[in-house]
């Protein structure tokens, strides 16, 4: 019963989305990679993965999971049927002295057990004018475990104004998710550098500010 | 069946024969000219084919459903277009609740006026009321960056998305002697004479256009279609003037004045575009670009159209 009602709450999120966004996916010309893989994405809203998630192709959405912070996600009975049933995502715990698990650990075995993640490695929705926050370093602690992995930047264009923090009504303005092609740790790679050429990879999909005005 | 489901049906069917003609010139287009790879103009001119197809059925079917399809119709063509023109403006998070009722207490507000038959608060509600309350609904968060910049972008949205597009359905409330019953082809009227005008200055200019009339706006607009598309455009309108309450002559005065509206209204909506940095509104009509790069044309015609037949041949 609760996994039928999760399974239209999914469904309506996915409807409820599309009607607010009209969201359109742009896909890299590679196409997107069959095996589990991780889409990072730059954040502003509760919604970013909610959008990520509307667009891939169903065959790819029911193996992909949200990486999420459990503190929001477990907060309530209502968020943490949402977080855990609907859209079955990785809680992680994000104050490392009250941690009673390794996110990075978690992590990889959601990627051993076959799924794929949505992570968003600025670790906090961008509040700022800046277009992209530096990157926490787990996407590095993660892929230096499992090297093999295919790392997919993905921008969500838009949607910090159709739902701002703080706001509870959305306004329907049309977004955008863009995905890069697949990329790779280099072995041997130093975390810096490879946080940065996957920040410089991300800011690459950004389309110019369109009706910012400039 | 009365007269005028007969005149629609007549009409329907006569839309039906372009489209089939329209959709067989493609296919030969495309089995001519594909031989080496596919063109590029031809699978665009079909996939606007194919969405007309779609259109055409989408607005056939609000047409059965009644005075409550169209509107329905209407309110959601005015909604995907308010939704691509605020995406396009600037606009700050202090905005959110001004721009929240736009959608959600304004547009659906104009549209109730209109089933309702307010005709008076429906032709000022959005001109004083929104124009008033939308720039009080900022200011209360007290943010004063480029505010007049903001405010009056809003307005203009509304004004073109809500205010502009509802005079289509408007036509609806009109009370024509010895037009009863038959409104709604006043609406097909509009938006065939408004639309056959786009596709036929497309036509006329893609054979035989050379000097290009707004080079800045719009590089694909040239004289030769503007000339052969408003010209072509309302001897046709002139043509159809038994589904509408007018002469011949009326017909085309008309047809004339919507199809000029139309293009004029296209070269401003596409000065607004360029001001953005981009090509099209959005995505929603495959082949053709965003709703508004479809509707510019009407959105400009149809509170001029509704303003003559309701100042010359109408009682309320």
């Amino acid at each position: 019963m609760k996994a039928l009602v999760a399974k239209v709450a999914a469904a309506s999120f996915v409807i409820f989305a599309r009607a607010i966004t009209a969201v359109r996916a742009i896909w890299p010309e590679e196409g997107l990679p069959a095996r589990p893989c991780v889409y990072f994405a730059n954040h502003s809203s509760h919604g970013d993965f909610v959008l990520v998630w509307a667009v891939l192709p169903p065959r790819l959405r029911h193996r992909t999971r949200p990486v999420a912070g459990a503190e929001y996600w477990l907060k309530s009975r209502t968020n943490t049927f949402i977080g855990r049933d609907v859209f079955n995502a990785v809680l992680i715990e994000r104050e490392r002295e009250k941690r009673t698990h390794d996110p990075v650990a978690l992590m990889v075995s959601a990627i051993d057990a076959g799924s794929s993640l949505i992570v968003f490695p600025e670790g906090t929705r961008n509040q700022t004018e800046e277009r992209l926050l530096p990157f926490k370093s787990g996407i590095f602690h993660l892929v230096d475990q499992r090297p093999e992995v295919d790392l997919v930047p993905v921008w969500i264009n838009n949607l910090n104004r159709v739902m701002p923090k703080g706001e509870i009504v959305p306004i329907p303005l049309i977004c955008t998710v863009t995905f890069g092609n697949a990329l790779r740790f280099a072995p041997g790679e130093d975390k810096q550098a490879f946080l940065e050429r996957m920040r410089a990879a991300l800011l690459a999909l950004a389309p110019k500010p369109a009706g910012s005005g400039e | 069946m009365t007269a005028a489901s007969s005149d629609l049906v007549t009409l329907v069917l006569g839309i039906f024969g372009v489209l089939i003609v329209a959709s067989t010139v493609g296919y030969i287009l495309e089995r001519r000219l594909a031989t080496d790879g596919p063109n590029a103009a031809v699978e665009n001119l079909n996939a606007r084919i194919r969405a007309w197809w779609a259109m055409v059925i989408l607005i056939g079917l609000a047409f059965i459903a009644g005075r409550v399809g169209v509107l329905v119709l209407f309110a959601f063509c005015s909604f995907a277009a308010l939704r691509e023109f605020i995406t396009l403006i600037y606009t700050r998070r202090a905005d959110h609740w001004a721009l929240a009722s736009a959608f959600f207490l304004i547009l659906p507000i104009q549209y109730y006026l209109l089933w309702a038959e307010e005709y008076g608060i429906f032709s000022i509600f959005i001109p004083v009321y929104a124009f008033l309350l939308m720039p009080i609904i900022s200011v209360l968060r007290g943010d004063t960056e480029r505010f007049l910049l903001r405010v009056a972008e809003v307005q203009w949205a509304l004004m073109i998305c809500v205010f502009c597009v509802s005079h289509v359905p408007a036509l609806l409330t009109l009370d024509i002697p010895g037009y009863e019953g038959r409104n709604v082809l006043l609406i097909a009227f509009l938006v065939i004479v408004v639309q056959l005008s786009d596709v036929l200055q497309y036509v006329w200019g893609k054979l035989f256009g050379r000097t290009k009339i707004a080079p800045k706006l719009s590089p694909s607009k040239t004289v030769e279609g503007f000339v052969g598309g408003i010209v072509s455009a309302t001897l046709i309108g002139a043509a159809l003037w038994w589904i509408t309450p007018f002469t011949p002559l009326q017909a085309g005065i008309m047809s004339f004045i919507i199809t000029l509206m139309g293009f004029l209204g296209g070269l401003v909506m596409s000065a607004i575009k360029r001001d953005r940095g981009v090509k099209d509104w959005g995505h929603l009509i495959e082949g053709h670009g965003g709703l508004i790069d479809r509707l510019d044309s009407v959105v400009f015609s149809a509170p001029i159209f509704f303003h003559i037949v309701r100042y010359w041949w109408s009682l309320s």
